[in-house]
């Protein structure tokens, strides 16, 4: 009995606040008439939110034991990570292998495929913030000032100067990894919450800048007419001005496949450059370093290690990847604008890497997977895409605190896993 | 005091504000020898050593530090990991290891310096050189030497947070013994550990000095636990100096018993003084 009596206080606390809030948000309405504006009182909308409220508090209270007994029992990736890890090669090579055949396979059309590039380009994004944060611990809310610094370092030096895309790739990573290092410098004392408010702040000062410098960058009508990649010289349009297109350098019917194929193929090599750099770097002295600074400052200073140059190396590389993949970005998109590098962006990213599991590269595929692909499922909810997609992300934070897949390996063992007896 | 003098400490002043937590501190440190700071709680113990390893700019004093066979350098100038590179190693009084790494990366990390210089700042290793992999399985070897010293060698492969407390104690000492420091410095090593890991905590510090031919500084505040390791020991009350000396020398100093007992009328072994780091 008093169960229910709780249920029914906290029920009716909740209504009030929602009555609260709602009188002057949900009750009220301006409707614009011929002569100016008048209001509109809407009480039944009232009534149904409080109702909503109230019966949605009660059905809350009344299941949360059994919400409680029923996460122990929820289903973990305890089996998958077990596959993981036992064979470890042969799943990243059975992964690898799929991403490389994707475009061949049935049922796989050319909007699949450029679904696909566009989460290939968030994967590459996510293991480079992977460095910045995963591996480095410093929490950057401002990453995609380096994807945005990339971006527009080739979408300038491609229209002003006519360089093509291979040859502004390495300039792109390496102008990103300098703004890196702009960044780095006098944050280098900030930790946790105050350095993610200072790199948030670093990402929006990018993006005005790029609004309001019109003669650098156009402002906000963007860059248009941006090069795209090409195979070896070879160009995916009907017709070149001078040489040979792709189609009819191999004698194949023109077909606007060829370029997001070979577009997705770009990121896929980009992507995979990117982990095998990641995984190696992890096992150097320079990812130890990054990892020991996660742990604990003091003790790395202690130990010899200049914490100046091992963050900046971090915050460097992590840029570095940043800003490839926003020059892959600008020459797919053919045209960029400030639009494009919102705060939002820089959110996902990291909302990427926390799902995946920090450190975890794997589980980063599978978060920017589901981070990408869910809300173009949801595209028929446009309204409500936002909505389902944080309740989502809460779910699995609830799920999996740690994330999808959040298991350290270390960098180099004693002992082959699972036994005592030396190699 | 002896002819391998390591370090030598010369009034040493360090004041927070108008709080004087050391005044005009002067003592050496030699090779070969384990020299103990001891004093009650809220002596200045901890902030000797903080000045010492660059956590604190100390506000007068020259500390000279000369490794045998290289220039002197003075610390007082220095920053903190500079001052580990020249060959300090430190342990803390509440244990700093790093704990999501396993017990075995946390001994190679103390070779940093070494290991990025064979990779060439991480070219070779990105290469996969072998020049880099000799160097790393030279620091393996390093490792495992000293894990089997402080009994770890088959936990080598654990988280190091998992580790008991009293392993974490002596992994924390093989970390800096990695560094290949030429003074090792503790802070409070025996702290929270019982009488057995405390007696086989002395027989490896002595063992260290003995076969590394090192030195030692450490900070103790329980008198008996240095009195039967250490060669040398200075005293601290207040911050001030109050002996310096043989153990059995100090031992008997009215002013030292006076610092630890107190007087009849003022009987108050942990007269702290507020505020002070220990």
């Amino acid at each position: 009995m008093t169960a229910v009596f709780t249920a029914f206080k906290e029920a009716g606390l909740a209504s009030l606040v929602a009555f609260l809030l709602a009188l002057p948000l949900i009750g009220f309405r301006t409707n614009t008439t011929g002569t100016g504006l008048n209001f509109e009182f809407r009480w039944e909308a009232l009534v149904v939110s409080v109702v909503i409220v109230f019966v949605g508090r009660c059905v809350l209270t009344s299941t949360r034991g059994l919400w409680q007994q029923s996460r122990l029992h929820l289903p973990s990736f305890g089996y998958l990570r077990s596959v993981i890890d036992r064979r470890r090669v042969s799943f990243a090579v059975i992964v690898v292998l799929v991403a490389l055949l994707f475009p061949f396979m049935p049922e796989v059309d050319r909007r699949a495929i450029d679904l696909a590039t566009l989460v290939l380009i968030y994967v590459m994004l996510g293991w480079g913030l992977n460095i910045v944060v995963g591996l480095a611990g410093l929490l950057d809310l401002g990453y995609v000032a380096f994807y945005a610094v990339g971006a527009y370092t080739f979408a300038l030096l491609g229209t002003v100067y006519d360089w093509s895309f291979w040859g502004c790739l390495p300039i792109a990573g390496a102008v990103a990894a300098m703004f890196g290092v702009l960044l780095g410098y006098p944050v280098l004392r900030l930790r946790g919450d105050y350095l993610a408010i200072v790199t948030l702040g670093f990402g929006e000062i990018i993006r005005v800048v790029l609004t309001n410098w019109v003669a650098l960058s156009g402002g906000p009508n963007g860059i248009a007419g941006i090069p795209r990649p090409t195979l070896f010289g070879l160009e995916f349009t009907r017709r070149t001005r001078e040489g040979h297109s792709f189609h009819e350098y191999f004698d194949l019917p023109f077909s606007g496949d060829h370029r997001i194929t070979f577009l997705y193929y770009v990121i896929l090599i980009l992507a995979l450059v990117t982990n095998v750099f990641v995984l190696r770097i992890r096992k150097l002295p320079i990812g130890r370093a990054w990892e020991a600074l996660r742990e604990d400052e003091i003790a790395c200073r202690s130990l010899g290690i200049n914490p100046v140059n091992t963050k900046l190396s971090a915050f460097a590389l992590g840029a570095m990847f940043g800003g490839l993949a926003g020059a892959f970005f600008a020459s797919r998109n053919g045209f960029i604008s400030p639009e494009s590098f919102t705060f939002i962006e820089s959110a996902i990213i990291l909302s990427i890497v926390v799902l995946g599991g920090m450190g975890s590269q794997i589980g980063i595929v599978l978060a920017a997977a589901a981070l990408i692909l869910l809300p173009e499922a949801l595209r028929e909810f446009s309204e409500y895409r936002m909505l389902v997609f944080g309740l989502a992300m809460v779910l699995v934070m609830l799920w999996r605190p740690r994330g999808l897949l959040a298991h350290r390996k270390p960098t180099l063992t004693l002992y082959p896993s699972g036994s005592r007896t030396l190699k | 005091m002896t002819i391998n003098e390591l370090l030598r400490v010369e009034h040493l002043t360090m004041r927070f504000g108008g709080l004087v937590a050391i005044s005009d501190l002067s003592f050496s440190a030699a090779q070969g020898e384990i020299t103990a700071i001891i004093g009650p709680n809220g002596a200045g113990k901890t902030t000797v050593f903080n000045c010492l390893t660059g956590f604190y700019k100390p506000t007068v004093g020259r500390l000279t530090f000369t490794v045998q066979g290289k220039q002197p350098v003075y610390l007082e100038r220095m920053d903190g990991f500079r001052i580990a590179r020249a060959g300090i190693g430190r342990t803390f009084q509440n244990i700093r290891l790093f704990p999501a790494m396993s017990v075995l990366e946390n001994l190679i990390v103390a070779q940093h310096n070494e290991l990025m210089r064979a990779s060439l700042f991480s070219v070779a290793g990105l290469l996969g050189l072998s020049r880099y992999y000799d160097a790393e399985n030279e620091a393996i070897e390093l490792a495992k030497k000293w894990l089997d010293r402080i009994g770890l060698i088959s936990d080598a492969d654990r988280q190091a947070g998992e580790l008991p407390y009293g392993d974490q104690r002596r992994l924390e000492i093989a970390r800096a013994m990695c560094s290949k420091p030429a003074l090792l410095c503790l802070d409070e090593p025996a702290a929270g550990l019982n009488r057995n890991e405390s007696g086989a905590l002395n027989e490896l510090l002595r063992d260290i000095r003995d076969t590394q031919g090192i030195g030692i500084l450490l900070i103790e505040h329980d008198m008996s636990v240095v009195m039967n390791i250490s060669d040398h020991i200075v005293v601290l009350d207040y911050g001030q100096k109050i002996s310096d000396g043989f153990p059995t020398v100090v031992r008997h100093d009215p002013r030292v018993i006076r610092a630890y007992l107190g007087e009849e009328e003022d009987y108050d072994v942990d007269a702290v003084q507020p505020g002070l780091p220990c």
